[in-house]
């Protein structure tokens, strides 16, 4: 089961500023739990913003970023009233996908 | 792996000083710029906190139990059932029907077994979230919280029983035990000081660092990835003074969370807030 995105985009004159916090483990494969095995490689490998259709941002990921992820980005073209949708898959072949209203 | 980088660090910080009397240097005088302070505004009024707030909101709402009953519609944090808004700032305090001084985090706990009729084995083994091990604790005190942003922390202390708890945490705060013979006050008894490259606030009375530290806790701790609140903050601080492990929502835990909630009266809460 996977946990919604928080996703808030807001419009200042022709430029819109998303800002997405996602809920991930982002297991990077290398950390061991208590008991001394490793915890298996689980990140979010792909993520992809979209508005009307068109994707706004595509992004390859590694085990580098942080758990629970902050990503802010800005993108011209939107308008107020419009959806932003986000999909993020990770190595585990889950996926997930939320949307927000540009405001 | 936390727990050896816990121990690791603190090793360090032992060699650092030793040859001189240990708990008078372990403290340095503040120089270093506060990075922390620097990471947190990058996120402005993004918190990764939001996620377990959210959840919070659920559990908060959704019938639980063997008494099939929903916090929202149960639950009394001291300001009536099923009132959040405010009740952080207020806490602890004094709960006629349990008899006790209560936390927030054993007033919730109060709730779910006596009210919701829930397990509390249960509950208290997933007290510490880890991971996909997610603690409704954790989260139900996130929302709670929350609600409380921008409320004054304000504790009359009216009830007898309030005024025991804050002598004893304060009694407990400045108790020297343990192998190295630290009391919490060895750490957070002056002003400006900090150990590497953390700042060690002032608990020790009323003042700006008692307020700005317990006005942001609960918070989400970025090192750990997790949402932790007082009686895991306290119980770490514990850890590293090598006393025995303290339980969850204790009397002891109870005092020291009262003592630093009435030294940090007249700050606006601002929680869950955004750590290291």
């Amino acid at each position: 089961m996977t946990d919604p995105m928080r996703i808030r985009a807001s419009l200042t004159g022709d430029t819109v500023e998303v800002k997405v916090l996602m809920s991930h483990p982002m297991e990077t494969g290398l950390r061991k739990d208590a008991s001394g095995k490793l915890v298996p490689a689980r990140y979010i490998k792909n993520v992809k913003a979209s508005c009307k259709g068109k994707d706004v941002l595509t992004a390859d990921w590694g085990p580098a970023v942080s758990k629970n992820p902050f990503l802010a980005f800005r993108f011209k073209g939107g308008a107020a009233g419009e959806k932003v949708t986000v999909t993020w898959t990770d190595t585990a072949g889950e996926s997930r996908t939320d949307e927000a209203e540009i405001r | 792996m936390r727990l050896k980088i816990g121990k690791l660090t603190f090793w360090l910080t032992i060699v650092a000083g030793a040859g001189t009397s240990l708990a008078g240097s372990l403290v340095w005088a503040q120089t270093a710029p506060d990075p922390v302070a620097e990471y947190r505004a990058m996120f402005g009024d993004d918190n990764p906190a939001v996620l377990w707030t959210l959840r919070g909101q659920d559990l908060w709402k959704e019938v639980r139990g063997s008494k099939h009953v929903s916090l929202a519609k149960s639950c009394d944090l001291g300001m009536g059932t099923g009132i959040i808004k405010g009740a952080y700032a207020h806490l602890p305090r004094y709960f006629a029907d349990t008899k006790k001084v209560q936390d927030m985090e054993s007033r919730l706990l109060t709730c779910m077994v006596d009210g919701q009729g829930m397990d509390k084995a249960a509950i208290l083994k997933n007290r510490f979230g880890e991971g996909d091990r997610k603690s409704d604790l954790e989260a139900l005190a996130a929302y709670v919280v929350d609600a409380s942003n921008g409320v004054a922390i304000s504790l009359p202390l009216e009830h007898p029983e309030e005024k025991r708890a804050y002598a004893l945490g304060k009694a407990i705060f400045f108790y020297r035990a343990g192998t190295h013979d630290f009391s919490c006050a060895s750490c957070h008894g002056q002003v400006g000081k900090r150990i590497r490259l953390q700042q060690l606030p002032d608990l020790a009375g009323p003042g700006k660092d008692a307020r700005d530290t317990y006005a942001t806790w609960p918070a989400y701790r970025v090192s750990q990835g997790e949402v932790r609140t007082m009686e895991w903050r306290i119980g770490d601080c514990f850890r590293q003074q090598r006393l025995p492990q303290l339980k969850y929502g204790s009397e002891a835990a109870i005092d020291l969370t009262m003592f630093l909630a009435k030294n940090a009266e007249g700050g606006k809460m601002a929680a869950p807030g955004l750590k290291r």
